[in-house]
């Protein structure tokens, strides 16, 4: 029964829904399969993806094989006493943490969604709240099994190989299939923790809070309400907080996941259903303002209680702008994207805004810099959508910031190369490719 | 069942819904044994078992389908200091039209899927009549209800299987222990890679895996995975010839 490993599927959407293109894919349960997928069939190239939250296309491969990594789900060895854990790359860091909660272990940094796995935590070099402290998830990587097309198996370190190791993090999985990764984990006091909420009133009082807020707690963000203007530019829910210390370890349940069972219809989102959103948010953030205990699920994975969320925004799918903006320009450039944004009518309900800190990742085409990211969400209205991102680039790209590739599916050449410049350097694996290279680098 | 961790023997441990099933037993602190061809996946798999919870995983490299049953599962029965369950998880899918075409493909399918199983499941009856307990686990299909000319070879094997095992339940009631075959439906796993994956039918392994776990509790002797698929074979079997016949399936 020797087969032809990849199937041609038309059901395979990167997070945001927009792009509809059909793959191959293959979808090996051991990594000893792994290097016999580039076997030249279905195309050259090769690229693996995961639980696919990255929102364009940065995690398929049209022309070329799609190696689903999700079976590759194994621990391959965990020591409680250091929190040291190795783990084949398709492991989620859902699974990872009902493992290690227990035992007193959480991540490093902790992305806003916990079904992404390994492999693509490394990949996009992902980040969280605690950013300032803690730098990104590629800082905590200790070690890589790869298997390259043109190298067998290898494992690779910052010491045995630097320059493909700073390429694999944050190399958007084009170096090679990451087979396993080692990661050193964090002692935390608790599963729960004790987190400060405050609505502001406008752009300027965020800016004193984030100041204040990241020498004196580990973990903070804000929600901003996109639909607001004028004197209340800016205004939103700002959260904070830090690890509990009571000893106390109780893990997540995704069997407890609410479903959005089928795409919503094309007219449930509006402007006014969008204003409206953010309007009752606010109040509520401002309602419930004050300290509480929270366990870090809500905490750090609000929208993880609803799966499939992203199928609120219908057949036509929605896209994603995250740009990252160094400090001494962020206050004037967030506050013309805001502008931008909230004059447009096009936002939704999920802007982020955060500052990173100073810490700097091993890699080469790492998005996290220190200043301000802002990160929206859009229903893709096509032309109109493309406009607006165009002039929001603008923006960016006057002060000097960068665009985040896992949420981008639009991004130009240009845009790309000035937000990384050291992309020539980038060790790629010559039989590794994604559709988005070949838009924003070929 | 609660209190001593329970000894477990999977056969064909690599397996999709064999490992899925061994990671709940495992959260469970069984004391798990794994058979299968492949030593290195199988070491993985067991190092995967010991993180989640497993009080023990033993590697037992072998080919289900050639072994002596009775020798290796008293010795394997052995290294665990007794046995609580056995669940056969093996079995090859082959391809209609291949085996049609091909007597000495169709007669190894046989012997892998029904044949070698047969030897197992008496070797496991043997042990569980003395202890005078155990659970015999052993994975069916939907293919086996009616023979139909898209897989009637696999169907076969599997409803022969059936009917073995019903009766070493039949067997085992007396003295105490149990024989279950649990019967999935489509499953997304390698063995149906080459089948187009969508609609509601479908079910993930870790579901198969939570029934299989269930009938290692309690139940049988003839559990469908999910259990919406003793509706649809229902249907299927009791459907007149002259309709039947018009199907293509």
């Amino acid at each position: 029964m020797t087969q032809h490993p990849f199937q041609t599927r038309d059901d395979i959407l990167s997070w945001g829904r927009v792009v509809r293109r059909t793959q191959h894919v293959a979808q090996p349960r051991f990594c000893d399969e792994l290097a016999g997928l580039f076997d030249g069939s279905a195309g050259a190239s090769r690229l693996a993806s995961g639980l696919r939250r990255s929102y364009g296309d940065s995690c398929l491969n049209s022309e070329g094989g799609l190696i689903d990594a999700r079976r590759l789900d194994r621990i391959i060895a965990f020591d409680a006493a250091t929190g040291v854990l190795r783990a084949e790359a398709g492991t989620s860091l859902s699974q990872i943490l009902r493992l290690v909660v227990p035992k007193g272990w959480f991540l490093p940094t902790a992305p806003g969604t916990r079904f992404v796995t390994l492999g693509g935590a490394v990949a996009n070099d992902v980040h969280g709240k605690n950013h300032h402290r803690a730098g990104t998830f590629g800082c905590h990587v200790r070690a890589l099994g790869m298997v390259r097309s043109d190298r067998s198996a290898l494992t690779v370190t910052a010491q045995s190989d630097p320059p493909l190791f700073g390429s694999t993090i944050g190399g958007l999985g084009l170096t090679g299939l990451i087979a396993w990764v080692e990661l050193q984990l964090v002692k935390v006091g608790s599963s729960f923790l004790n987190v400060e909420t405050i609505a502001y009133d406008n752009l300027n009082a965020f800016w004193a809070l984030a100041d204040e807020s990241v020498a004196r707690f580990e973990h903070t963000v804000a929600w901003i309400d996109c639909a607001a203007r004028g004197a209340s530019l800016g205004r939103g829910v700002f959260s904070r907080g830090d690890w509990a210390n009571d000893g106390v370890y109780a893990t997540h349940d995704d069997a407890t996941w609410k479903r959005v069972p089928i795409e919503a219809p094309g007219f449930a989102l509006n402007a006014l259903t969008v204003r409206a959103f953010n309007e009752v948010y606010y109040r509520i953030g401002r309602a419930k303002a004050g300290s509480s205990r929270q366990h870090y699920a809500p905490f750090f994975y609000p929208l993880d209680a609803v799966l499939d969320w992203n199928r609120l925004y219908g057949r036509r799918g929605m896209r994603q702008y995250q740009c990252v903006i160094p400090p001494e320009r962020a206050r004037d450039a967030i506050g013309e994207l805001l502008e931008l944004i909230a004059a447009s009518g096009q936002a939704s309900f999920l802007a982020v805004i955060k500052t990173f800190g100073a810490l700097s990742s091993p890699g080469l085409l790492s998005f996290p810099r220190p200043g301000a990211t802002l990160a929206l969400d859009f229903p893709d209205r096509g032309e109109a959508t493309f406009a607006l991102m165009a002039r929001l680039d603008a923006i960016v790209d006057a002060a000097g910031g960068a665009l985040y590739p896992a949420k981008d599916g639009r991004m130009s050449r240009e845009m790309f190369r000035r937000s990384f410049p050291r992309w020539a350097e980038f060790a790629r694996d010559p039989g590794m490719n994604s559709d988005f290279w070949r838009r924003v680098a070929e | 069942m609660s209190g001593a961790a329970q000894r477990i023997i999977i056969l064909g441990a690599a397996s999709a819904i064999a490992e899925a099933t061994a990671r709940l037993w495992a959260a469970r602190g069984a004391r798990l044994l794994l058979v299968g061809r492949n030593d290195v996946r199988l070491k993985t798999i067991a190092a995967d078992l010991i993180v989640r919870g497993a009080a023990q995983a033993i590697v037992w490299p072998l080919d289900c389908a050639t072994a002596d049953a009775s020798g290796e599962l008293e010795r394997m029965a052995q290294s665990l200091g007794g046995l609580d369950i056995l669940l056969l998880a093996y079995g090859v899918l082959g391809d209609q039209a291949a085996l049609e075409r091909d007597p000495g493909e169709t007669a190894r399918l046989i012997q892998t899927n029904f044949t070698s199983a047969v030897g197992w499941c008496l070797a496991a009856t043997a042990i569980f009549e003395r202890q005078r307990f155990g659970a015999l686990l052993v994975i069916g299909s939907v293919a086996g209800d009616r023979g139909r000319k898209s897989n009637f070879i696999y169907g076969a094997s599997k409803c022969g299987l059936e009917c073995f095992v019903e009766g070493i339940a039949h067997k085992l009631a007396p003295v105490g222990a149990r024989a279950a075959v649990i019967k999935p439906g489509y499953v997304d796993t390698p063995m149906t890679a080459s089948m187009t994956k969508t609609g509601p039918l479908w079910a993930v392994p870790d579901h198969v895996a939570a029934i299989i776990v269930r009938t290692g509790d309690k139940g049988g002797p003839v559990v469908y995975a999910p259990g919406f698929w003793r509706f649809i074979m229902l249907v299927i079997r009791y459907m007149p010839v002259a309709v039947f016949n018009k199907l293509n399936i």
